[in-house]
């Protein structure tokens, strides 16, 4: 029971991370049906920033919460901005093309992105010392001491809050209802008065700092990151987004957790070493039963 | 108050006008007749700037919008309402109307606007929380002329608002297009396969015929011209 409830906070941790890139994955395939697989990476750039934010936040002598939200802050604006840039430089000139030539110029955008950092940060992984320690521990007189560290309790509230924000956006404002026009049909939103463009390049900007602040929880989670992260990570985000059903917000989250979940019970019960393999094969089991995912479905329209 | 001159516009290699002169005054009702693929709907789009015009000029309030992107020729007073609707069907019916305004004023002037809308159609008004896909057609395409009225447009450019509806209510659609016209003074320039109805509605009339324009005049002549007769309103009749 207790080992059980250690995994389920592991889990749930995880899950929030996931859940945060996976947004990205489900939006940007809602809006111009594009798989964007530079996404991970950008997660990947975005860790890089905090990292390097937290670094030089620790010669000053800021106290921590402000240190937090003001890294919080840097990583989504500078993260966002490569999202954007990304975005007019690989896949807008691409738009009226094939579908393929965006994925491709995407998978293109993906090595570019880890190459870059490889030379501009070099090869080498990176450490950062645990910026929030310590935590509640639970059960401590029987045989296992379940352990929910203010960090792990930190990430969840964080995600919580985000995609309360992120929820609110998009369903209540102007702009997050033109989002869901674009999903629906580009042309007709264009002939609501919506700079469809500006409207698109939005999504972006948005999936990218959400994603950043995944990559600002990885870092401060696992306390290493290399020029390689993205890989892996932006491949389980995008399984979590398509098990919850891709072009589904809801599902992102759902899936991002789920996938979270899966990894840690499978870890912590089974073997550490085909934790991924237990990922991967979840989606493709679920996919047999719903083929849309969770919670996409198919579109059925009264014509 | 918009001028079409000389317009040709291509699908890849078809060229689907091939030259197109039409003039819409200020405040009149103007229909295009035409069979299928003619090109009607290809005019409509060229003017809203989602198609292209490869040459010739399109001039609104005299300033030429043929390069123009769509977004920015709804603000200049614009809006179309297109073939089969369009609604966002996965929307609330509230969210279509919304995103209507979104041109005009930032969608500020919502409340006021809305209302007018449900005077024209006050079926809208009871399906605001419904999404759009659930309304019938004809209340689609009634949700459809409210959304492009949310823009407050100085034009209004309809294609094919009597396609698959039910007949009892084309006449109300036709009765709400007169209605936009001579009380809320919005230009109306109309696309119909029901030529019959539409020119009997309109001020003057276009006949477009494999992408030129064949015939023109007032609504009138149109209907008694025997070329029009035999070929778009007796066979209709039967």
């Amino acid at each position: 029971m207790e080992y059980f409830l250690q995994q389920l906070i592991n889990g749930l941790t995880l899950g929030s991370v996931y859940g945060l890139i996976a947004i990205g994955y489900t939006m940007v395939y809602g809006i111009i049906g594009m798989i964007n697989f530079a996404h991970g990476d950008i997660f990947m750039v975005g860790a890089f920033v905090a990292l390097i934010s937290f670094i030089l936040f620790a010669l000053t002598s800021i106290a921590l919460p402000i240190v937090l939200l003001l890294t919080l802050l840097i990583a989504m604006v500078f993260t966002a901005c490569y999202g954007w840039t990304v975005e007019k430089l690989a896949y807008k000139p691409l738009r009226k093309s094939f579908r393929l030539a965006p994925l491709i110029s995407a998978l293109g955008m993906s090595i570019v992105l880890q190459n870059y950092v490889q030379a501009a940060q070099g090869a080498r992984i990176k450490t950062l010392q645990p910026v929030i320690q310590g935590g509640f521990n639970f059960f401590e007189d029987s045989n296992f001491t379940v352990t929910l560290s203010y960090l792990q309790i930190f990430i969840v509230i964080v995600t919580i809050v985000l995609m309360a924000i992120f929820t609110l956006f998009i369903t209540r404002t102007a702009l997050g209802r033109a989002q869901r026009a674009c999903e629906q049909d580009r042309t007709m939103t264009a002939l609501m008065g919506i700079n469809v463009d500006r409207t698109i390049s939005m999504t972006f900007i948005i999936g990218s700092s959400l994603a950043s602040v995944a990559g600002m929880m990885f870092v401060m989670y696992y306390g290493v990151i290399d020029f390689y992260i993205g890989f892996l990570a932006g491949i389980k985000a995008f399984t979590a987004a398509v098990l919850g059903g891709i072009g589904s917000i809801p599902g992102a989250m759902l899936g991002g957790l789920l996938i979270g979940l899966i990894e840690t019970f499978w870890s912590g019960y089974i073997s550490i070493e085909y934790k991924d393999i237990a990922a991967f094969s979840t989606l493709v089991i679920v996919l047999i039963f719903f083929p849309t995912g969770f919670l996409g479905k198919p579109d059925i329209e009264k014509v | 108050m918009l001028n079409i001159s000389k317009v040709e516009t291509f699908y890849g290699n078809i060229q689907a006008l091939r030259g197109v002169d039409i003039k819409v005054n200020n405040g009149e009702i103007v229909a295009l007749i035409g069979s299928n693929g003619a090109g009607k709907s290809t005019l409509l789009m060229t003017i809203s700037g989602v198609n292209k015009a490869a040459k010739g000029t399109i001039n609104f309030d005299n300033k030429n919008i043929e390069n123009l992107p769509p977004h920015e020729i709804v603000n200049l007073g614009i809006s179309q309402v297109p073939e089969g609707r369009r609604i966002f069907s996965r929307l609330t019916v509230e969210d279509n109307l919304r995103l209507g305004a979104s041109s005009n004023n930032k969608g500020k002037n919502f409340d006021e606007d809305s209302k007018e809308v449900y005077d024209l159609f006050p079926v809208l008004r009871d399906r605001l929380t419904q999404r759009g896909g659930t309304l019938s057609g004809g209340e689609q395409q009634m949700l459809a002329i409210g959304r492009a009225m949310m823009a407050r447009p100085k034009m209004l450019l309809l294609d094919e608002p009597s396609l698959g509806i039910a007949p009892k209510l084309v006449n109300q659609i036709f009765i709400s297009i007169k209605n936009i016209n001579k009380e809320k003074g919005v230009t109306v320039f109309l696309v119909e396969q029901n030529a019959k109805k539409a020119l009997e509605l309109a001020d003057r009339g276009y006949v477009l015929v494999n992408g030129n324009i064949n015939l023109e005049g007032s609504g009138k002549d149109l209907l008694n011209n025997p070329d029009v007769q035999s070929a778009y309103l007796e066979g209709g009749k039967k």
